[in-house]
């Protein structure tokens, strides 16, 4: 049985984090140099870390899978980041903020996390604009601020419509400061293929370099993962193309427990699949439910009117038009959180009441550009509006946008404690890779806010306060036989795929992997769709290994090598997921399991059995996986039913 | 839509590349240029061969990862795009399509059409960046900005680093890469401080690192997918004649 501890500090809610920074191991300057940290990702959190560690003085190493640290999926994040900043004067607070994410969360995340995510949202701001990050003013030259999904106070700041790039560059600026100072080093085009225990600590990885196929060994005092989400399971998502899991679903396979895996976040405004050849969704941020209107029609008939062509969605008048969201959450409207406007989407959808190919809805914006003139909407949307015009070829400001739900975010992840250490000591995982601040939802602009609180405010001290015992271990040699094990591992499982020699694509598998899942463990999940799921996905597995065709050679550029091991790793972190949807008899944030509704189709929790963080324990391939349970206590707030109506 | 494609091969920055020839049949209009070389690649692994490799990542024209220099211009026909939001409705059927690398000694070929752009991240770190660490720095709003300068400041910041610039222009030049990155600090004051420095230390690195120099062809404006101007080039070129003249540094 597996021990573990959320290792929460005493004292009140508002006094922790400072009781836990009051207290915390340090380590001198002339020790951290003498210490290396091995930091994997270079995303918000990531790139963050690692250099806020170089910083500090420690001696870092970072690995990028991409040809630069820049290219880190956070850079995809459109709409903003939220703090507690109430600089509109519109009533916010720490205390909201906090609020306001663990409701959005559904009641299934800690409250001494999400308190201190809120308490430090506001130096995250400050540290960003010192960076020199062009974030929106207003004529009087102080920063501007919009509302955002689940949200009733204008809390997010934003850069146009690239503010995960900004921050990612901000971040990226002073990760270039270190290597450029010889504090980190930085491992370009390189993927970590597992990790490194020594003594039951984690003390280094193995990576295969993707430019040669080497695979080498590198080791630390300590390992940080922060490698973004697994919603690349699902073939089709909003994630980039090399976004995978892998670093903590080999984490895992190591002892490492995954922690709600079944919480993925479906995005409600995406823009809809087109064909088969499809090779990944786009998001349209969120941000643009701030100004447009999502409908679809009132009458069956003029649904279908559409998808014929016989109709254009602008000859429909007001009456005809269904504004579902308005009609249903007339509190919220357009800005229920996602969890929320997904599912409405869906409902309508597959209530006949869809238009294109009968998987959109409408996000209109006649409404806005009639109150706010064309020009105040291209100067907030104009990259949006572009960049769906080049993809849908049609003008959105003269015809509704089509939207519809993917899969967006990974609020699961690896169960980390209270400093973002997993139940192996020594590994740290940071970001969209760990389970810890959005419960069973993520409201929107807090993904950003996440990276950086873990990369800049939490991992510099918590990790430190690890390294404050180890300053007495001596540099490892990768000469050691745990790493030779471990590489001969490696090596082992690339061999293996490569001798399959069968007649299959890894991204066969991958797609009809996806299928499955987006099919069964996506939006509304059942326990039969589940069941059905778990036979498919080991038919799925048993053909992988047997018919798995990877081209060209293991020690060179190999992309399809690459993807084979990744789809992998998909397959049974698919199977996981589908475990965890399977034991949560109840429905919560993303998890919707059609059993468990209300008579008006709303999610119905059950917290007297299930407030709890569902973690599993990896028992070998194809077998499965063993329970353990994290009882969420709530002092500060009082669970409710959410309400957006 | 049927096409032909020439695409460049090379196995290595050492090996001898060449131009292969290929047919794709069955592409939708609708799908992107790169999920047509998805589609091609298909067909490549199914004849058990060797695909084409490229670089992309985001897909929606962010990273900045893909690169691609389509019938004689990086990104393609269009204009204000990436490879990855350029969609087949811009070719006709029966197109034969010119596919290439980014062309410029700073960026030797990896493979294929993958090129080595990690010059442009030791430009950056030479100097593109405030030092301010973490921790200890004022509060968000204790420094006005006005917004016209912080709008062209975000103008200048939306570069996504793909080195179409370079690849555009006949001198491989990264003059307009390296302008957007000294504009954006120089436009804001939280960029005073290093200013100097920053813009001498970046200048020096590009000419080390043997991009060429700015002979005001445009090229790269009309290329870039971000649409930053040339006007930054000139704002860097006084930012480096009075970092010259007036500074002692």
């Amino acid at each position: 049985m597996i021990k573990f501890d959320s290792k929460i500090p005493e004292g009140k809610l508002k006094d922790k984090w400072n009781n836990y920074k009051a207290h915390q191991g340090l380590v001198n300057p002339s020790n951290k140099r003498k210490l290396d940290i091995i930091v994997v990702g270079t995303g918000l959190a990531g790139g963050a870390a690692a250099a806020s560690f170089g910083e500090l003085g420690f001696n870092v190493k970072n690995f990028c899978i991409s040809d630069s640290p820049r290219r880190a999926h956070s850079i995809a994040a459109q709409g903003g980041i939220n703090a507690a900043k109430n600089y509109p004067g519109d009533g916010d607070s720490i205390y909201r903020l906090f609020y306001d994410t663990i409701k959005g969360g559904d009641y299934r995340s800690r409250e001494g996390n999400v308190y201190r995510l809120a308490e430090v949202s506001n130096d995250i701001i400050d540290q960003c604009v010192a960076q020199g990050v062009p974030f929106a003013r207003d004529y009087s030259g102080y920063l501007d601020n919009r509302s955002f999904g689940g949200a009733q106070v204008s809390r997010t700041f934003y850069a146009r419509g690239q503010t995960g790039q900004q921050l990612l560059l901000g971040a990226y600026g002073a990760l270039s400061k270190e290597i450029e100072k010889g504090t980190v080093t930085s491992y370009n085009r390189m993927e970590m293929l597992d990790l490194v225990l020594i003594d039951g600590k984690a003390r280094g990885i193995i990576t295969r370099d993707l430019k040669t196929g080497k695979v080498e060994r590198h080791s630390a005092h300590a390992v940080v993962i922060a490698t973004g989400g697994y919603g690349n399971v699902f073939f089709l998502s909003t994630n980039a193309m090399t976004s995978n899991g892998g670093a903590i679903i080999r984490s895992w396979r190591r002892g490492a427990l995954m922690a709600n895996p079944a919480f993925v976040q479906i995005h409600p405004t995406c823009i809809p699949v087109h064909g088969d050849f499809q090779s990944k969704l786009t998001l349209m941020s969120e941000s643009l439910r701030n100004d447009g209107r999502i409908w679809v029609p009132k009458n069956i008939e003029d649904a279908v009117a559409i998808k014929e062509g016989k109709k254009k969605p602008t000859d429909l008048s007001e009456e005809e038009r269904d504004y579902y969201l308005e009609r249903r959450y007339p509190a919220f409207g357009n800005l229920v959180p996602r969890d929320v406007a997904s599912r409405a989407a869906k409902e309508r959808c597959d209530a006949g009441f869809g238009i294109g190919t009968g998987l959109a809805v409408y996000l209109d914006f006649k409404s806005a550009i009639a109150r706010l003139g064309e020009d105040v909407i291209r100067a907030r949307y104009g990259n949006l509006f572009q960049m769906y015009e080049k993809i849908v070829d049609e003008n959105p400001y003269h015809t509704p946008m089509m939207i519809y739900p993917a899969i967006h975010y990974s609020m699961g992840g690896t169960w980390v404690d209270y400093e973002l250490q997993s139940t192996i000591p020594g590994l740290f995982v940071g970001g969209e890779a760990n389970f810890s601040d959005h419960g069973a939802n993520r409201l929107g602009a807090s993904a950003l806010m996440q990276g950086l609180s873990d990369g800049y405010f939490v991992l510099p001290y918590t990790v430190q306060n690890y390294l404050a015992e180890e300053i007495r271990v001596p540099r490892f040699s990768t000469d050691l036989p745990e790493f030779e094990q471990a590489e001969k591992d490696v090596q082992a499982r690339i061999d293996q795929l490569m001798n399959i020699k069968g007649s299959k694509s890894p991204d066969y598998f991958h797609k009809k992997l996806g299928k499955i899942m987006w099919e069964n463990v996506g939006m509304a999940r059942t326990a039969d769709g589940l069941a059905h799921a778990k036979t498919e996905i080991a038919k799925i597995r048993e053909e992988f290994y047997k018919n798995l065709l990877v081209v060209g050679t293991a020690e060179s550029f190999n992309p399809e090598l690459e993807k084979a091991l990744r789809v992998a790793d998909f397959i049974d972190m698919g199977e996981l997921m589908a475990f965890d949807a399977a034991h949560r008899d109840e429905s919560c944030g993303g998890h919707f399991r059609e059993e468990f509704q209300t008579p008006e189709g709303e999610a119905l929790r059950n917290d007297k059995d299930y407030m709890y963080v569902g973690t599993w324990e990896y028992k070998g391939e194809g077998v499965e996986p063993e329970l353990h349970k994290e009882d969420l206590q709530y002092e500060e707030i009082e669970v409710k039913t959410r309400n957006y109506k | 839509m049927d096409l032909k494609l020439k695409i460049w091969r090379q196995e290595n920055a050492q090996a001898k590349g060449e131009f292969k020839t290929y047919n794709v049949a069955g592409v939708s209009s609708d799908s992107s240029f790169l999920e047509m070389l998805d589609v091609l690649n298909e067909s490549i692994v199914d004849k058990v061969e060797t695909p084409v490799c490229f670089d992309h990542d985001c897909r929606e024209g962010i990273c900045g990862m893909c690169s691609l220099y389509i019938n004689g211009r990086p990104h393609g026909p269009d204009d204000a795009i990436t490879t990855c939001q350029l969609h087949m409705r811009k070719f006709k059927d029966g197109d034969t399509i010119t596919i290439e690398p980014w062309r410029a000694s700073p960026f030797p070929v990896i493979k294929d059409l993958v090129v080595d752009r990690t010059a442009l991240d030791s430009i950056i770190q030479s100097g593109g960046y405030t030092s301010a660490k973490t921790g200890g720095v004022p509060d968000a709003n204790a420094t006005l900005i006005d917004k016209y300068s912080s709008d062209l400041a975000m103008d200048a910041a939306s570069c996504i680093g793909c080195g179409a610039c370079v690849a555009a222009c006949k001198n491989a030049s990264a003059m307009l890469f390296v302008a957007a990155k000294v504009s954006q600090f120089a436009l804001l004051p939280q960029g005073q401080v290093e200013k100097t420095k920053r813009v001498q230390d970046m200048v020096a690195r590009m000419d080390e690192l043997g991009f060429g120099n700015c002979t005001n062809t445009y090229a790269c404006e009309m290329e870039c997918p971000k649409e930053i101007s040339v006007t930054n080039i000139a704002r860097m070129n006084r930012e480096f004649l009075s970092s010259k003249v007036c500074s002692e540094q």
